[in-house]
């Protein structure tokens, strides 16, 4: 197997074992779903107006939700040291991470989508969008989450440093995301112009953020 | 191959370590570092191992693989084992295995060496302290690597597992390997040189 196989085989056994955290995303954002009617109250029509909104801003938190361990725990026992001296750049090491990430803790979350939607009263076209939106926008979430993990993975309690640092670069995917998704519920724009965007800023995180973490980790070594 | 330090100074913090230290180590010998507490015998093992930037002056390996960096051509073992506690002991050795270049030991060899085999399909959050030491140590072996830097290897081990481990560094030097050791207990390598740091003042280099 490449190195970088045997990188993402290893990220996804440590999420897949107890104590990885992979699952504890999807829940968390079950919960933050659930609780919206409750908030917001029983009014139907409201709730699958804001629903596109509400899946993304949980998606959005569930996100942070596991990323600042996604090099705090290396860093802790001294793996992160050692994948510096791998043959692969620690570059492609980041990408990979990321990765085994989404595929472990955020996708889960972005099947899940639509099923959470029904609880807050939304039909099939608007639930369909935002699934969507939210299977292109995530790796934007995890890209530019790792960063800020990669910049408080020495620090203890950097996970809230990370979320205060993370959360407003945060905000362009959000506003193009739920652009996109709310196209189908009464939405202010047609789906494919932020859609596009949406894609393209996925894209240039997936393209930027592995320099931008992997610069961070060499500069906060010690 | 050769190890060539020149004019190495280091400082952490704002406070030197150690100044104008120059030494050379040659393919087949080892170097034990002692040294009191704060001396920066892991600061400078840190060093060569391209984790800290040295103030002045630089270390190079010379002679080795043409196309590999030298970090590609060293292993730096430290205070932390870089184990996963969730992995199992041989899924951990075959991860970095893979990850730093397998060689033709084994994994289940590597483990047998140290004294290991019936623990290899155990989660390393099961083992004990001296257990996941040599679990780490194994890595050494799956991994060829000419250069070993090694922080107090012997941590938590007892008698027999450090008489495995210093056969395991004899054999490393016989195959002309390199070995640099920050250590307080001896670790029964013959014909060692030490290089001892003294409190930021004396550095002095004897056969």
């Amino acid at each position: 197997m490449s190195a970088l196989g045997a990188v993402f085989l290893r990220e996804w056994r440590v999420a897949r074992r107890i104590g990885g955290g992979a699952s504890v995303g999807a829940v968390f954002f079950l919960i933050l779903v659930t609780m919206m009617p409750f908030a917001l109250g029983p009014d139907l029509r409201l709730l699958a107006k804001l629903g596109p909104a509400i899946l993304w801003i949980a998606a959005l938190l569930s996100t942070l939700l596991g990323l600042d361990r996604l090099f705090q725990a290396d860093s802790e026992d001294g793996s992160l040291d050692l994948l510096a001296h791998a043959a692969p750049p620690l570059e492609a090491i980041v990408l990979v991470k990321c990765a085994a990430h989404w595929a472990t803790s955020i996708l889960p979350l972005v099947v899940a989508a639509p099923l959470f939607g029904l609880m807050l009263a939304m039909d099939g076209p608007a639930l369909g969008l935002t699934t969507l939106t939210l299977a292109v926008g995530t790796p934007a979430l995890t890209m530019i989450g790792a960063i800020g993990a990669a910049l408080t993975a020495s620090l203890r309690r950097g996970g809230l440093l990370m979320a205060v640092l993370v959360l407003p670069l945060s905000i362009p995917v959000l506003i193009f995301g739920v652009s996109a998704a709310s196209a189908a519920s009464g939405g202010f724009a047609p789906f494919l112009t932020p859609f596009a965007v949406l894609a393209a800023i996925s894209l240039f995180t997936m393209a930027a953020a592995p320099f931008a973490a992997a610069a961070a980790i060499r500069l906060t070594r010690e | 191959m050769r190890l060539v330090a020149n004019h190495l100074t280091l400082e952490r913090g704002g406070r030197r370590l150690f100044a104008d230290l120059s030494f050379e180590v040659a393919a087949g010998e080892a170097v034990i570092v002692t040294g009191p507490n704060g001396a920066g015998k892991s600061s400078l093992l840190r060093g060569l191992a391209g984790f800290l930037p040295f103030a002045q002056g630089a270390a190079r390996l010379e002679g080795g693989a043409a196309e590999a960096t030298s970090e590609e051509q060293l292993h730096y073992l430290g205070h932390a084992d870089s184990l996963k506690a969730a992995l199992t002991a041989a899924e951990n050795l075959t991860f970095w295995a893979e990850l730093l270049g397998g060689g033709s030991v084994p994994v289940a060899a590597a483990l047998a060496r140290f004294g290991l085999p019936h623990v290899a399909d155990f989660p390393v959050r099961a083992l004990s302290a001296g257990q996941k030491r040599r679990v780490a140590l194994a890595r050494l072996l799956v991994a060829p690597r000419p250069l070993w830097l090694l922080d107090e290897p012997t941590t938590a081990l007892d008698a027999a597992s450090q008489a495995a481990f210093a056969d395991v560094m004899r054999e490393h030097l016989s195959g002309g390997g390199i070995v640099i050791a920050a250590t307080h207990a001896p670790l029964g390598l013959d014909g060692a040189r030490s290089l001892r740091l003294g409190g930021a003042r004396v550095v002095e280099d004897e056969r």
